[in-house]
Formats: C-alpha cells, structure tokens, sequence
C-alpha cells in the first residue's frame, strides 16, 4: 500500500456511513468542486456555520497544494480527498470530528514554510513568519511560490493539521469540531 | 463562479475592480490583467477586493506579484478591502503589512502611498 493510499486507509478504518470520497484529476477548475463538497459535508455533519469559511479555505489550499505536486510530478494521477465525521476519542459516541484528508503521490512534498524555526510561538506565528518571509523575498523572485504561501496559510488557519510525506506520497490532515446535536 | 475584473482610470490611479473567486483557477486571469496594466504603463494601481468572494494564497502570491510589479517603477498598489474573512488572510500571512488597504476606492484615490 503505498502513501496516498495508507493516508486514506487511516480514515477508512473509522469511516462512517457518511464518508465522502472524492478523486479529481490534477486540473485547477476541480479544486472549487473540491471546496464546495467539503462545506457542505461540513454543514452536515455539524461543523459550526462560524468555520465553513475556515474549512472553505483550508480544502481549497491543501487541493491547490496537491494539485500542483500533481502537475508537476505526475499530472496522470488523480488527486483524493476524504471526508468524514469521526469519532475521535473512541467513545462510540456521536462523532466529534470533521476529519478531512487530502492525499497526493507525490514522495517527500513536504516543504517547510519560509521561516519556520524562527522563535514563532505557535502554529499561527510561524505562518505570519512565513508568509513575511515569503513576500519579502518576493520582491527579488519572478514569482511568489504559492506552495510556500498555501502552507503558511494552512498553518496560520488550521489549529489540527499534519502534514505528512513518504516515499510514495503524502496527505494534509485536517480536523474540525463538530457540535453536539 | 468566475472572476469579473473592470478597470477605470480616476484620479491618476488605476482602479482594477475584482468579482468573485480568486483561486488556483481564476487567479492567473488576475495575473494578466495586472501583467497587462503595468505593460500599458499604469504604474499606480488599486485593487477593489469588496466583491470578492473568495481569495486563497495562490491569489495572494499574484497581488504580491503585482505589486513587485509597479514597485519596479516606483509604483504603487492599494487594496480596497473591508471584508472580515478577505482581511484575515492577510493577517494570517502578515501581507497586511505588504500592502496599505484602504476601506473604500474614495480614500484609496486620494490616499498618498
């Protein structure tokens, strides 16, 4: 089983009835697809109104992500993305999480932000650094390397993220609450 | 949704008025009318976000183009944003600190950069 495919397991092994699974070819037209179905699953299975626009961005970010490894590495596979709501402490109870998973096959993709390391205190320092760090250098780089910028805002934006890379692919995990019903 | 862009001249500046998402797909159509502008020696620029739906990090690598753009003949670009989700993304990536924003195109046009 090679990463792409071991990061979407990882959900499958507590997927409920209510698993959304999406595969899209590597073009950037798919990634609103993307963002729509993942706001709405969102809303469905109880993510609080005050987050879509955060899960919005995020799916579209680590899609945009992926999408672009994709182009660049292997443009004839498709991208996947998993939704769920899981329960994550194993109560058996109502789930708790909005778990989204998207999953590239691309080995070793896992840049860090521009910088990382520098003292930040917590996730959302560390994109604000990032992301200086990124647009400063932009003024003497052609062009801004959006996957730096994608990752510092997935970084500022999810609180539950990991981003995780193998030799045969890697996945952005992302994880929202869902209120109790 | 697709991008509407509309440009006018007022007050010596370049209003570039933005419609709809600005992502991975829309975002290089963004890219050409501002590539476009600074070619046609419009060197002041301001980028009305309020009708914009949607903005993600490949829409900001573009305005961070663009203003490197004008920058390179002591240009300037403005934002016009008052849109509390459009604004957060510039927090989280500290670009608010890149870009002055202004909250409407009046203040944006007498605005001294």
């Amino acid at each position: 089983m090679d990463a792409q495919s071991s990061a979407v397991g990882t959900v499958a092994k507590t997927e409920s009835a209510t698993a959304v699974r999406l595969r899209f070819t590597p073009q950037p037209e798919h990634v609103r697809t993307a963002r729509l179905v993942a706001v709405a699953h969102a809303r469905r299975v109880g993510v609080e109104a005050g987050l879509l626009d955060e899960v919005r961005l995020a799916v579209g970010e680590a899609c945009s992500r992926a999408v672009g490894l994709h182009q660049r590495h292997c443009p004839g596979e498709p991208v996947v993305v998993v939704l769920d709501a899981v329960d994550s402490t194993g109560s058996g109870l109502a789930p708790d999480r909005f778990v989204v998973i998207v999953a590239d096959k691309v080995s070793g993709a896992v840049p860090s932000p521009r910088g990382e390391g520098e003292g930040a205190a917590n996730a959302a320092d560390a994109g604000e650094a990032a992301a200086q760090g990124a647009a400063a250098e932009a003024a003497d780089d052609e062009e801004l390397d959006d996957a730096e910028m994608g990752l510092a805002v997935l970084t500022g934006l999810v609180d539950d993220l990991d981003i995780s890379a193998g030799p045969d692919g890697g996945a952005v995990r992302m994880g929202w609450p869902v209120k109790e019903f | 949704m697709d991008l509407k862009l509309e440009t006018r001249d007022e007050n010596g500046r370049t209003i570039v008025k933005v419609g709809g998402e600005i992502d991975v797909y829309t975002a290089p159509k963004l890219r050409e009318q501002l590539v476009e502008l600074v070619g046609a020696g419009k060197y002041h620029l301001i980028v009305d976000m309020e009708d914009v739906d949607f903005l993600d990090s490949t829409g900001l690598g573009v305005l961070v183009g663009g203003l490197k753009r004008v920058r390179a003949h002591d240009g300037s670009l403005r934002l016009v944003c008052t849109q509390e989700r459009i604004l957060k993304i510039f927090r989280i990536t500290g670009l608010t600190k890149v870009f002055p924003i202004s909250d409407s195109v009046e203040q944006a046009v007498t605005a001294v950069d």
